[in-house]
């Protein structure tokens, strides 16, 4: 069984004012840099970057963090996962990043991604944007932009599909049948 | 999809695939090893111990360093400060090394085969560093990350192996990576020293160097193994590189943007003159560059729990 929870326009939607609560929180776009979580939120990111970029007029930098290496299940598993690439261009030290993904789930993903930038230098601040936040957290972490509040039960699934992947923009609620949880 | 083994020995034995996601794991590493904190918490709380039983710097050196950036914890065993020199067997050393809970041991060893007792014997994971005249598997994928890095991919490319083929475990692996990733091998090196029967790999033998490189994409040169120079392979070292040594107007018959590369220790003016070994067509100090990442790749690609 599966639920559309947002569908193409209430996506566009909800990263716009994500952009507009950026630029409002930080006052413009002059010290932030987007980092998007491989692989979802590294779309998302790139499509932060484009709004703000027509709010404002102004590019800001934008990176790829894979935090494969940082996860906190690697010694329990059966398989290595597939390592992706990790590209951050920039200067890391003293920036103001937005780091961006689809789900906020447990916080392990987010607490990787900070150890993982920590490790490439030391920003003066790091703030969360998502585009869902199911709840279910396992670690002290909130996130500072949200599009969507979404409550759900463990044994659900949520999938953010983006039409970068070759799908129609939409997030889905599934009914879980299996274990494996996108985040 | 994950390594479908326990151990990595030999290419031989390895798919295409495994060779693949080897190679793309690698690419990365890399990455960490640019930046200015390099490491990452991978392999924390795992013990990775080379044995070494046949002196190295380059290899030891590049596990070691490749285990340390995971954040392994890393013990060198060599022959000289073991209890080899007290009559302890191969077996044995590695049992007590493992009773440790070692997670994997990196061996090299001057028996062709020896890491493959240690792998039925052992629960951790073994990686051949190089086993007497048989492979030494790591040295043969970062030769094809090296080539994948700098031309884009390895089908089709004509790679030519120049030398001792016969002793060279390099070689060896060297040849079946290549040939499983699609690229046209010829050999090139004295009657004595290209093994006889060769061909059914799939390779082409050529005698004359300059036959060898005409239209070559990628020259990889073997050390001339000058401990065993007194068997009588050839007469002189003049006359191998005055017949096989590598240099610029032989260079100047290969395709453009012809990679030399050698795996190190080079003989200046014997394989290779100075001209070429540091001419802007030499790839080997990025092979060594990239040897850190791909032994990285391996380490955390066997690191996962054992099936």
């Amino acid at each position: 069984m599966e639920r559309v929870i947002l569908n193409s326009v209430e996506i566009y939607r909800a990263l716009t004012r994500i952009a507009h609560e950026i630029l409002e929180k930080n006052k413009g776009s002059k010290e932030i840099v987007l980092v998007g979580i491989r692989t979802g939120g590294v779309y998302l990111a790139q499509r932060l970057v484009k709004k703000i970029q027509e709010i404002e007029g102004e590019s800001v930098p934008i990176g790829e963090l894979d935090i494969t290496l940082y996860r906190d299940d690697l010694a329990h598993r059966k398989e290595s996962p597939v390592l992706k690439k990790t590209h951050i261009p920039f200067d890391l030290n003293d920036r103001k990043i937005i780091l961006v993904d689809d789900v906020l789930y447990t916080g392990r993903t987010i607490r990787a991604a900070m150890d993982g930038l920590m490790d490439l230098g030391r920003p003066r601040q790091i703030q969360l944007a998502v585009l869902i936040d199911r709840g279910h957290r396992e670690l002290p972490i909130r996130a500072d932009y949200v599009g969507k509040n979404l409550p759900t039960a463990t044994d659900e699934k949520v999938e953010v599909l983006l039409e970068e992947t070759g799908e129609e923009d939409r997030v889905v609620l599934k009914k879980g049948t299996d274990k494996e949880s996108t985040s | 999809m994950g390594l479908k083994r326990k151990d990595v020995l030999a290419l031989a034995e390895m798919e295409k695939e495994e060779i693949e996601l080897i190679l793309q794991t690698a690419e990365s590493f890399k990455e960490v090893s640019t930046r200015e904190i390099k490491k990452v918490p991978t392999l924390r709380g795992k013990t990775v111990v080379n044995l070494f039983f046949e002196a190295s710097t380059r290899t030891r050196t590049s596990f070691e360093l490749a285990a340390k950036r995971l954040s392994a914890d890393v013990i060198n065993i060599s022959t000289s400060s073991s209890s080899v020199v007290k009559g302890e067997t191969l077996l044995d050393t590695a049992r007590n090394i493992e009773a440790m809970q070692s997670d994997i041991i990196i061996l090299r060893h001057s028996s062709s085969g020896a890491p493959y007792i240690l792998a039925r014997a052992l629960r951790s994971a073994v990686i051949n560093a190089g086993d007497g005249a048989h492979e030494h598997p790591s040295q043969g994928l970062l030769d094809l990350f090296t080539i994948k890095e700098k031309k884009g991919g390895i089908a089709g490319l004509k790679v030519v192996i120049v030398g001792d083929v016969l002793h060279s475990r390099v070689a060896h692996s060297d040849i079946h990576g290549l040939k499983k990733l699609g690229a046209d091998v010829h050999l090139a090196g004295p009657p004595t020293m290209i093994p006889l029967g060769i061909e059914q790999w799939g390779v082409k033998v050529h005698y004359r160097l300059e036959e060898a490189i005409a239209g070559a994409d990628v020259i990889i040169l073997l050390r001339l193994q000058l401990e065993r120079q007194g068997k009588g392979y050839f007469p002189t070292l003049r006359e191998y590189a005055r017949l096989y040594g590598l240099d610029g107007k032989r260079v100047a018959r290969a395709n453009d943007g012809v990679l030399v590369m050698h795996p190190g220790p080079i003989n200046r003016g014997v394989e290779v003159t100075s001209e070429v070994a540091d001419g802007l067509s030499s790839v080997i100090l990025e092979q060594v560059t990239n040897g850190v990442a791909v032994r990285m790749a391996l380490l955390y690609l066997l690191s996962g729990e054992k099936p």
